[in-house]
């Protein structure tokens, strides 16, 4: 009898070579954090013994954790790919973006500008994302190949049906197509994913001690981007992030988990969603995600 | 065990939405902050209760209008299995959804109001059900706190189903007397009805036996994609990676390559996992074989004496699915099947079915919207093919419009009408 992860991954490889097979360039999302590890393992897992056949992409904020750009870099040195860095920075030094400024200033919604401009400089047709569709009700809704117009833009009415395994890459000029390999699975199944492969991710998912301060009722760490503002006092907490992204938007959870075990007991009792305990970005209003996705966001 | 996909299908006005928000909640598969959430919007649209539709209908003009517009997918797990659950949308207009969600289905869920019995829209959902080739089906009658629990009520409604269910190709049917609302039979067997013997609604999603429905004889491997690393450790490596469409794929096994009908044996099967001795279907592997033949993506792997069939002329049940656009005969579509591309054309629709009584409605020029037909497709090139019956991979294609780029039609494919 199969397992339900054994045929997840069967299903998530199944896609990463029909893309390999079907688009002329495509690239895959890579940030380091652990649904973005788990699709890189995955996909050498699609090629091996060859080489994985496109490059990684990057999107960097510059507003990072140095563990995960660490992690980042031995990860594509280990598994032996090619690594694109798309920079926010450089984005704004170019003055297609204005940077985010102001006390609780983030660079997390400038990122769709850089994406979209290294798409196009690159001329990559298919992205492949770590999305999952149980992370948010927006992606809860999207397809596994999803189409992007010429601006980048998803448009959830008009979003092909896809029916059995068959995928419908068709495109025009100048489109591309975003790419969820990991769609149906959890947050749970990448921790078993990693507890069965044993995946090496960036130290920060496991419990360690850390100077944060209390926003919005999450705890937001002190880092060269992110100070606390008045009123808000800075200790010294036990804790572990359960996703990773832009420095500013993204909280910690109070956890004494230090190995793969301990994080999925917890992943299996936990009694918040993964991005509502940890995205300031989501919060923004009801529609968050599926209003910056239809201007290009991951 | 295995991982159960299974469609809900029904409006909210059958309690659907209720019924997985039960399933949900009392498997302790909605966290606190969805839950919070959907409990402000609720209060601050001014519901009576807590519309646990919210849940899954993740899009803002869903929202907005309080309708269900596309498939939303939901996931939970108990100690025995994990689900996914397709949530489609039932309302007539939405039938492209329903078959979208209802594709890869292992088993359907539809949901008849106790107070109403079978209605058009239930025959439309089963004949659907049974048209995808959904192995299981259960019928839910819900709401049956709303007619006293009666047992003669919940009879009745089996037995008009049965009527009508007899023209139909269904070959495990399940009938469950619920109260989504109250939680009777959902998780939790009803004290109300003691005169009901059969288990629970998740006792049988946890306990359906699914590993027969694949079709493990017939030997069936579409090749997606050729593997030929450029490195020096592995000079002479040249694998065939693709998804097991059907049968088992051993080391030693005899094979036969379709179009050129050359033969070859297996010398070896990659999984993810390393090297395997077998494959099953469902597996994606890479086939590694003793000849040097010349195999390309779309090409397919079978035993020698067992063979798809192969045919340009071919016969296939048609869901038309564009809204901008009818089926025109005799334009040229782009036609994907399996890993295969070709292009054809439809010459004849044989008859368009009403999929609310069945009838069969002849002289048909085009399928509009949302309409279902059995036509005739003519391809540039052969498909390997079987039944859809005999299996959902190999018997399956769908329609690309080529100045669009939409998926416009979802087919499967049927033995000519003797």
């Amino acid at each position: 009898m199969k397992s339900a992860l054994r045929s997840l991954i069967d299903e998530s490889v199944t896609i990463i070579r029909e893309v390999a097979a079907e688009f002329e360039r495509p690239a895959m999302l890579f940030s380091g954090g652990k649904d973005s590890v788990v699709m890189l393992h995955l996909a050498a897992r699609a090629f091996s013994p060859a080489r994985v056949p496109f490059p990684m992409l990057h999107i960097d904020t510059g507003h990072n954790f140095a563990e995960v750009i660490e992690f980042r870099d031995r990860a594509v040195r280990d598994l032996d790919v090619q690594l694109i860095i798309g920079s926010v920075q450089a984005s704004i030094d170019a003055g297609r973006i204005q940077d985010a400024t102001g006390p609780r200033a983030s660079r997390n919604p400038l990122q769709t500008v850089t994406l979209l401009d290294s798409i196009k400089e690159h001329k990559f047709d298919a992205v492949f994302g770590g999305a999952r569709r149980d992370e948010e009700r927006a992606r809860a809704k999207e397809r596994v190949y999803s189409h992007r117009d010429a601006f980048g833009q998803w448009d959830p009415k008009t979003q092909r049906p896809e029916l059995w395994g068959i995928y419908n890459g068709r495109h025009k000029p100048g489109e591309h197509f975003r790419i969820f390999p990991i769609s149906n699975w959890t947050e749970l199944d990448i921790w078993r994913f990693v507890a069965d492969y044993n995946i090496d991710l960036p130290s920060i998912y496991y419990a360690h001690r850390r100077q944060v301060f209390r926003r919005d009722n999450m705890w937001m760490a002190v880092s060269p981007f992110l100070k606390p503002e008045v009123g808000e006092s800075v200790s010294e907490e036990l804790v572990r992030f359960r996703t990773v992204g832009d420095a500013t938007c993204t909280a910690a959870i109070e956890s004494s988990a230090t190995t793969i075990e301990q994080v999925i007991a917890e992943t299996s009792v936990a009694r918040i969603t993964e991005r509502g305990a940890t995205r300031a970005d989501d919060r923004i209003s009801e529609a968050g995600m599926e209003d910056r996705k239809r201007t290009g966001y991951f | 065990m295995e991982r159960l996909h299974f469609a809900t299908v029904g409006s909210v006005d059958d309690g659907k939405s209720t019924l997985i928000g039960r399933l949900l909640y009392d498997s302790k598969s909605i966290f606190e902050d969805q839950l919070e959430h959907i409990e402000a919007v609720s209060k601050r649209r001014g519901d009576d209760y807590v519309d646990l539709s919210l849940l899954t209908d993740g899009l803002r003009a869903e929202r907005e209008q309080g309708i269900t517009i596309d498939v939303a997918y939901r996931y939970f797990a108990t100690p025995k299995r994990s689900f996914i659950i397709a949530d489609c949308p039932g309302h007539i207009q939405y039938t492209r959804n329903m078959i979208t969600g209802a594709s890869n289905a292992d088993l359907a869920i539809v949901l008849v109001d106790a107070r109403t019995g079978v209605v058009e829209q239930t025959r439309r959902h089963s004949l659907l059900v049974s048209l995808l080739g959904v192995p299981h089906l259960v019928i839910c009658v819900n709401k049956m706190d709303l007619v006293d629990y009666d047992s003669a009520i919940f009879n009745k409604i089996r037995e008009e189903f049965e009527t009508f269910a007899s023209r139909l190709d269904l070959r495990d049917v399940t009938f469950l007397p619920i109260s989504a609302l109250a939680g009777d039979n959902v998780v939790s067997r009803s004290a109300n009805m003691p005169w009901f013997e059969g288990s629970t609604l998740l006792h049988h999603l946890e306990n359906i036996y699914t590993a027969s429905d694949d079709n493990r004889i017939d030997t069936r491997f579409p090749v997606q994609y050729v593997i030929r690393p450029q490195r020096a450790d592995t000079p002479d490596y040249r694998g065939f990676a693709g998804r097991v469409a059907g049968g088992m794929l051993r080391v030693g096994d005899d094979i036969m390559v379709l179009p050129s009908g050359l033969t070859s044996t297996i010398t070896g099967i990659d999984s993810p996992d390393g090297p395997v001795e077998q494959a099953e279907p469902g597996q994606a592997v890479t086939i590694l074989l003793a000849d040097d033949l010349s195999i390309t993506r779309g090409d397919m792997l079978c035993r020698p004496n067992n063979r798809p069939r192969t045919s340009q002329e071919l016969e296939a049940m048609l869901c038309w699915m564009d809204d901008a656009a009818p089926l025109q005969l005799d334009k040229i579509y782009t036609v994907k099947h399996t890993t295969k591309l070709a292009r054809g054309k439809v010459s004849n629709v044989l008859y368009r079915l009403d999929i609310s009584n069945l009838h069969r409605e002849s002289d048909i020029k085009e399928l509009k919207f949302n309409e279902i037909g059995r036509v005739t497709l003519h391809t540039t090139s052969p498909l390997f093919f079987d039944d859809y019956h005999q299996n959902r991979t190999t018997g399956s294609f769908i329609l690309v419009d080529e100045s669009s780029g939409q998926t416009v039609a979802a087919g499967m494919l049927l033995s000519p009408r003797s």
